[in-house]
């Protein structure tokens, strides 16, 4: 090799030495950072033996924390998928005026923090909120209940499904559904027919992103909930009381079942991506 | 996008065209009900109740020492927090798009990890990982490193959370950008370091900085992972939306409004700063 080209080598990659450091740097980065909190709730959740860490997963508390998260997630993605298809559609197949501050609108509750995504629907429906008295004089009540735990879910997963949508129905156009009214299809039809196999991957990639936050969110339900073990402690706030009660091997059980939530979405993520990766349009920086 | 207009029916300039495609109406009634009910209802009640505090409210909420220094706390940790995941998470980028390595593809699927792991999960491991007696803390402690407890536990929880935001924003443009720029450079002999900074850096600082102002926006109100590590001590280790919390158990509804407002507001500032900067950087 000539002098010549051995310097145009060394411009166009760094030396060896450097670049293992560089990987060694990054792995030890991701190690102490990502794998070992992992590694350590999967050794602390079992420090205690299978049979203390089955009595903690199968503890009535746990149990029905269990159930309310499957429940409020049950509810929040349905409606936030039928919503994002819907607005999907809307901002992808016309133009119309507004669009521009729609989208900044779907992505507003990004920018906000949970807690302040709690707070708001406590000023609404909380004692003290604006519909707090003709709530009570019902008897109903949302703040410290369920539908206060959906709604802040709701809120704070409102505009998962929504992005993954919108920028994939961008690049398809409308050019197949027009040509499916032409030919006579109705709005149904061509909906069942023509988007939806277009749409379903990024549909599911949406759907999978929005339930693994309803299943995991904290901080807004944290602020609705009042924590009362059994009736509105999700799984997230039941590792949060064992937690507090130094129950550490209880409260590493608890987690390891949100973990493997984590573990599994991360998997069908990558499926996803690797399989269906034409069908999910372009997500830089798209979380 | 394609604007595919129908057969202009009519030529009057008052009749909108008929657009053949079904269910613009439902489909943004359904949109905009939905955004207004769950959204803007919400946090319009939150704009109305911070309006309502009146000066006297205001002015007790802005000198209180304990809300300037959590939001002091919030926002520079969160500043610091976005900045080392830029750093960190370009640097992961870059070795995982430009180098091979065995392991390089787990690796790349772990990135992404904070974005699943519920957020008390993360909160409860990374505190026992760096706690005193962890497996982490134990070496850390004893060179006068204490983590838990205190800001640095913080910066650390921010870090796990922003990471993923750095690495998926640059990325992309790593894969696909100048490596022939790079080769045709390297031919008119420059080096290693000056195609570094005049070739590959260029493109990526607007990505740069997506990546940072999106760690930054989630940093600030990040609440589950923070609280455990955090200690939670008023003045030193307590965020803004902790006292929010507080302040909600206290029945200080005015208060935690106040304090969620100026979080909002100082972030809102904060983030038209850094697109301002990304404008210039672009430009």
């Amino acid at each position: 090799m000539s002098a010549q080209q051995s310097t145009r080598d060394a411009a166009l990659t760094e030396p060896v030495w450097l670049r293992w450091t560089l990987i060694g740097v990054v792995v030890l980065a991701m190690f102490g950072l990502i794998v070992l909190p992992l590694v350590l709730v999967m050794v602390e959740a079992f420090a205690q033996g299978w049979v203390a860490y089955f009595t903690a997963i199968g503890d009535a508390d746990t149990v029905a924390a269990i159930k309310l998260t499957l429940v409020v997630a049950a509810i929040t993605v349905p409606l936030n998928a039928v919503f994002g298809i819907a607005a999907a559609w809307a901002i992808t197949k016309y133009e119309f005026w507004g669009k521009r501050l729609l989208l900044a609108l779907i992505d507003l509750p990004f920018a906000i923090s949970p807690v302040v995504a709690g707070l708001v629907f406590v000023l609404l429906f909380g004692a003290q909120g604006w519909f707090g008295e003709w709530l009570a004089q019902r008897d109903l009540q949302i703040i410290f209940a369920t539908p206060g735990i959906v709604l802040a879910t709701v809120f704070i997963t409102f505009p998962f499904v929504a992005r993954e949508l919108i920028p994939l129905m961008q690049s398809q156009g409308r050019d197949e559904e027009e040509a499916a009214v032409s030919l006579g299809a109705s709005g149904w039809t061509l909906f069942w027919r023509v988007t939806l196999p277009n749409i379903r991957w990024a549909l599911l990639y949406g759907i999978l992103l929005c339930n693994a936050r309803a299943m995991g969110e904290f901080g807004a339900v944290s602020v609705v909930s009042g924590h009362i073990r059994g009736l509105t402690n999700t799984l997230p706030l039941h590792v949060e009381i064992l937690h507090n009660e130094f129950s550490f091997a209880a409260a590493f059980a608890v987690a390891s079942l949100l973990t493997l939530l984590a573990l599994v979405t991360l998997l069908i993520k990558i499926w996803l991506e690797a399989r269906h990766g034409d069908a999910l349009a372009v997500r830089a920086g798209r979380h | 996008m394609n604007m595919a207009v129908a057969a202009p029916q009519s030529t009057s300039p008052a009749r909108r065209w008929r657009d053949p495609l079904p269910g613009f109406g439902l489909t943004l009634g359904l949109s905009l009900t939905w955004l207004g009910l769950i959204v803007l209802l919400p946090l319009s009640a939150l704009v109305m109740r911070a309006a309502d505090l009146g000066w006297d409210g205001w002015l007790q909420i802005l000198s209180s020492t304990r809300v300037q220094r959590a939001l002091w706390l919030s926002f520079s940790t969160a500043l610091l927090a976005a900045s080392f995941a830029t750093l960190i998470g370009a640097l992961i980028a870059w070795v995982l798009v430009r180098y091979q390595f065995p392991g390089r593809r787990i690796l790349d699927a772990m990135v992404d990890l904070p974005f699943a792991l519920p957020t008390a999960v993360a909160g409860i491991a990374l505190t026992a990982l760096y706690s005193g007696n962890g497996w982490i803390g134990q070496y850390l402690e004893p060179r006068g490193i204490i983590v838990a407890q205190t800001p640095i536990g913080i910066v650390l929880a921010l870090i796990f959370i922003g990471l993923p935001f750095a690495v998926r924003t640059v990325q992309p443009l790593l894969e696909t950008t100048t490596r022939e720029l790079e080769e045709a450079a390297a031919t008119l002999g420059a080096s290693r370091l000056t195609i570094l900074r005049r070739v590959v850096l260029p493109p990526l600082l607007p990505a740069l900085i997506t990546g940072f102002s999106l760690a930054f926006a989630r940093g600030v109100g990040e609440y589950g992972s923070v609280i455990f590590i955090a200690g939670n001590i008023p003045f030193v280790s307590e965020i803004a939306p902790l006292l929010i919390v507080i302040k909600l158990e206290e029945y200080d509804v005015a208060g935690a409004t106040g304090v969620a407002t100026l979080m909002l507001l100082i972030s809102f500032v904060l983030l038209l700063l850094i697109s301002a900067l990304q404008k210039w950087v672009t430009r």
